[in-house]
């Protein structure tokens, strides 16, 4: 009997109508864990160089490893497939309920090929698996498409993950739609083009745990520990003071900061009017925080909310929240991915306010923001004039556009949107997250280190007395860092380091990052991290990991990452991070980190991973097909460096 | 009337307001009542069981009571709030009409048995995983009548709805031919 994992994966060709359940080896749950890891072990093997648009790209819906186990927090949905907007590798994930129910149906993964010749769904119900078709479906909002999904099989426990118009539309922007959640970042597309509406899915099986007794005691502990831990779940959902982002996130098309923006006032509007459309708070599958807000604006359907979605709309419209409510209402349905599309719209409100884009391009274009984007999405989901433009994202616009349009494309970073930050000096740590993430969002790598110092020393011993999170190294540079000093190039290099792996350990696991790797940076009290993760992992499993081991299968998952996109062509020109990110840049200091960094990752100069680190990694099969295909010689000495959770800072 | 005794009720109040919708209720009581414990996680085992619709906001949780082999005339509605909710939504009767409650492999009735397994718990499982406090814990003394109907147990449950499936005398057969067999 296999543990925490169902030990199958759905295989499922959408060409030939072909299904398979297929069992897996345990060895590539030792090497990856499962979720993402194993994701992209499927990717490297199978195709790696395939064209997004392919039929040969596949598409995998992998529910982490500790999934259904009752480790509170576990239940993310982890996306990946190659993104035509990058070019690249695509990660993003989702919570909600879809992952447990896929594992109670027995698979971990589902792994889709080919391309199905009409609009059809996929409905999985435990052993019994169909391609149906979903002709009635078409141009159907994502949570509309849930229902009546749900309504056609008379089963309202079906869990069901949609695209809406614009992922039909294959609109790069657009996103995987499931109750609270959705993922992005370049799988929508992938899903549309594979003519696959909707995965609806739901399972009856039991799910098995190594120590069945001792996690269910220490897990009840955990729930409540996390229920009255205020520093970790999204504090978005729940707190007033919305100061922060709004005052020191750019409006627009990342440009325009208003530094007293917030006020007690607006405060209180807000609030009065939140509360006003709030039904409740909610959150996901077998966790106590409640992140996501149930609201329902006057004249709108009911929806839920997640996460910082509730700011990026009216910071780009340069409007109040009530334009946020309402628009999400429209934008969830066409399933549109609320980070990089209000990005994509300002940039093109940008382009017409400077007579880039014309009145020829957009006729009968509203004088209002708000009308602009109302207009602006119409055109985008359906692909209608400009809007077959617009929606290959802002790279490629600006690119086709022309015109000088492409100064206006100032906030991409590897082709693809980035959240609206504008600062003033460089800070390294930053800077090498920006440039060398994969993941390609600031979110996805950034989270144990704290992001500022505190300035008072004796609040600052106390913080690290009760930072259990932090190994050691870390406990010392944060003692020793004095406000508005930078982190040495050393201190820089293991931070970020850190940072990075604690995502790549989550979103193998399937631990939601707000209880995990986001939430050390503000507080320093995430519920998860390198030294109690492994205890969970035992008693869910039966393997026997220690924080370092955990830390070598996540270094192994992130160096797997990197072979896919450097197969696919990334290199260190490739690496770097928004143009206009930071007002006061130093060029030099910024290339010596980086060389330091990929030192310390044991990569080339180029960012490529070099054959000692991938022999130590247990890929020395990458590193012979790379020497195979002349991207290494495997001359190539460096190798990383080998860290412990016990290291002492050093210098 | 017969004669009036105190008896001690243990019952769970909800309070749908406070739901965040976790399931975690739902696991825990299957984990509780799994062999050995906890040995098994699945939400489809449990007898308390979370009626979701979400663009009605509806999020209640219903704990097993009583198996009827036929359904109720109910499928009332009520408004609350401006939400409609269907009696079904509140109602923990194992019917016909829907398959909560039961065992996913044999298809027999799950009920609450309120974690009176030996030894019982303080505080049932369900109320314990809770941490939203929309299920609390609740024992008070009440007068009954002496002579009240003990309430079946759990396998006179699960016979009841086999007789109901097969017939008393199939399945009085079957138990006798098996009980040969030894
Ligand atoms: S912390 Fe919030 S977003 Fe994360 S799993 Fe829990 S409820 Fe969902
Ligand atoms: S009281 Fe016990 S048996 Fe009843 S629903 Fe709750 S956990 Fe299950
Ligand atoms: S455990 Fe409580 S909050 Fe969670 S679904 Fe059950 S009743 Fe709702």
């Amino acid at each position: 009997m296999r543990y925490a994992e169902t030990g199958y994966i759905l295989e499922v060709d959408l060409s030939k109508g072909n299904i398979e359940r297929v069992e897996t080896d345990p060895r590539l749950t030792e090497l990856h864990l499962g979720g993402q890891g194993t994701a992209d072990r499927i990717l490297y093997d199978r195709c790696c160089e395939a064209d997004p648009f392919s039929p040969d790209n596949l598409l995998i819906f992998s529910a982490g490893l500790l999934i259904g186990t009752p480790v509170p927090g576990t239940n993310r949905t982890v996306v990946n497939t190659f993104s035509p907007q990058t070019g690249l590798h695509a990660h993003s994930m989702f919570g909600g309920y879809f992952g447990p129910e896929l594992k109670h149906a027995g698979y971990d993964k589902i792994v889709i090929r080919g391309k199905a010749p009409s609009l059809v769904y996929l409905w999985i119900n435990n052993d019994k698996v169909e391609i149906r078709d979903a002709a009635h479906l078409k141009g159907k909002g994502a949570q509309e498409t849930a229902r009546l999904i749900k309504e056609e099989l008379r089963d309202p426990r079906v869990q069901v993950a949609a695209i809406g118009l614009a992922g039909e539309n294959k609109v790069f922007v657009s996103s995987i739609e499931h109750s609270n959640s959705s993922a992005s970042r370049g799988v929508g597309p992938v899903m549309g083009d594979k003519m696959l509406k909707a995965i609806a899915v739901r399972g009856t099986k039991d799910i098995y745990v190594a120590r069945p007794e001792e996690l269910w005691n220490l897990c009840l502990k955990h729930s409540k520990d996390i229920y009255n831990n205020p520093k970790v779940g999204d504090w978005m959902a729940v707190e007033w003071d919305d100061s922060f982002h709004h005052n020191n996130f750019a409006w627009g098309n990342a440009r325009v900061r208003i530094k007293d923006y917030w006020s007690p006032e607006l405060q209180d509007r807000w609030m009065n009017y939140t509360l006003s459309i709030r039904d409740r708070l909610q959150g996901c599958y077998n966790c106590p925080k409640h992140c996501h807000l149930v609201v329902k604006p006057p004249g709108k359907p009911r929806y839920i909310l997640k996460c910082y979605g509730k700011d990026t709309w009216h910071q780009a419209a340069f409007k109040e929240i009530d334009f946020t409510f309402d628009i999400l209402a429209t934008t969830q349905e066409y399933g549109l991915d609320n980070y990089s599309t209000p990005q994509l719209i300002a940039f093109t409100i940008e382009l017409y306010d400077n007579g880039i884009l014309t009145d020829k391009d957009l006729p009968g274009f509203p004088s209002d923001t708000g009308e602009r984007f109302y207009y602006l999405i119409e055109k985008i989901v359906r692909r209608e004039g400009i809007g077959d433009v617009l929606a290959d994202g802002v790279y490629a616009a600006a690119r086709a556009i022309g015109n000088g349009a492409e100064v206006y494309d100032h906030n991409t970073m590897k082709k693809f949107e980035q959240l609206p930050l504008k600062l003033g000096m460089i800070n390294y740590h930053y800077f090498l997250m920006y440039a060398t993430g994969e993941k390609m969002n600031i979110t996805q790598i950034e989270g144990s280190y704290p992001q500022d110092a505190i300035r008072d020393l004796e609040k600052r011993k106390e913080f690290v007395d009760n930072w259990l999170a932090a190994p050691r190294r870390f406990k010392e540079y944060y003692l020793r860092w004095e406000p508005r000093q930078e982190a040495t190039i050393d201190e820089s290099c293991n931070i970020v380091d850190w940072n990075e792996a604690m995502h790549y350990v989550d979103d193998a696991i399937g631990l939601c990052a707000f209880v995990s790797s986001f939430r050390g940076q503000f507080g320093g009290k995430s519920a998860y991290h390198i030294f109690n993760i492994p205890t969970y992992i035992n008693l869910a499993t039966g393997m026997d990991l220690t924080p370092d081991d955990l830390w070598q299968i996540s270094r192994r998952n992130r160096n797997l990452v990197r072979a896919i996109n450097v197969r696919r062509g990334m290199r260190r020109v490739d690496e770097a991070p928004p143009a206009d990110h930071w007002k006061k840049r130093n060029p030099e200091k910024e290339q010596e980190t980086l060389s330091a960094y990929y030192r310390f990752k044991g990569w080339t100069q180029d960012g490529i991973p070099t054959k000692p680190t991938l022999d130590k990694l247990d890929l020395g099969f990458i590193a012979e097909d790379f020497i195979k295909m002349g991207i290494l010689t495997g001359e190539e000495t460096e190798c990383y460096r080998e860290t412990s959770v016990n290291d002492p800072a050093g210098e | 009337m017969g004669e009036l005794v105190k008896k001690k009720v243990r019952t769970i109040k909800v309070d749908i307001d406070k739901c965040n919708g976790c399931r975690t209720c739902e696991m825990a009581c299957a984990a509780f009542h799994a062999s050995p414990r906890y040995s098994s996680l699945n939400p489809y085992r449990s007898r308390i069981r979370m009626i979701i619709n979400e663009q009605n906001d509806e999020w209640v949780a219903v704990r097993a009571t009583d198996y009827s082999k036929a359904e109720c005339d109910g499928r009332r509605t009520y408004t609350i709030k401006g939400r409609e909710f269907s009696e079904c939504s509140f109602c923990g009767t194992i019917c016909p009409a829907r398959d909560l409650f039961k065992e996913p492999d044999s298809g027999l009735p799950l009920k609450c048995d309120m974690c009176e397994s030996d030894p019982p718990l303080e505080v049932p499982m369900c109320v314990q995983a809770c941490q939203h406090e929309a299920l609390t814990y609740e024992e008070k003394e009440v007068w009954v009548e002496a002579e009240e109907q003990v309430k079946p147990a759990e396998m006179e449950l699960s016979l009841k709805s086999l007789i109901d499936k097969y017939g008393l005398e199939k399945l009085a057969n079957t138990v006798a031919r098996m009980a040969q067999k030894g």
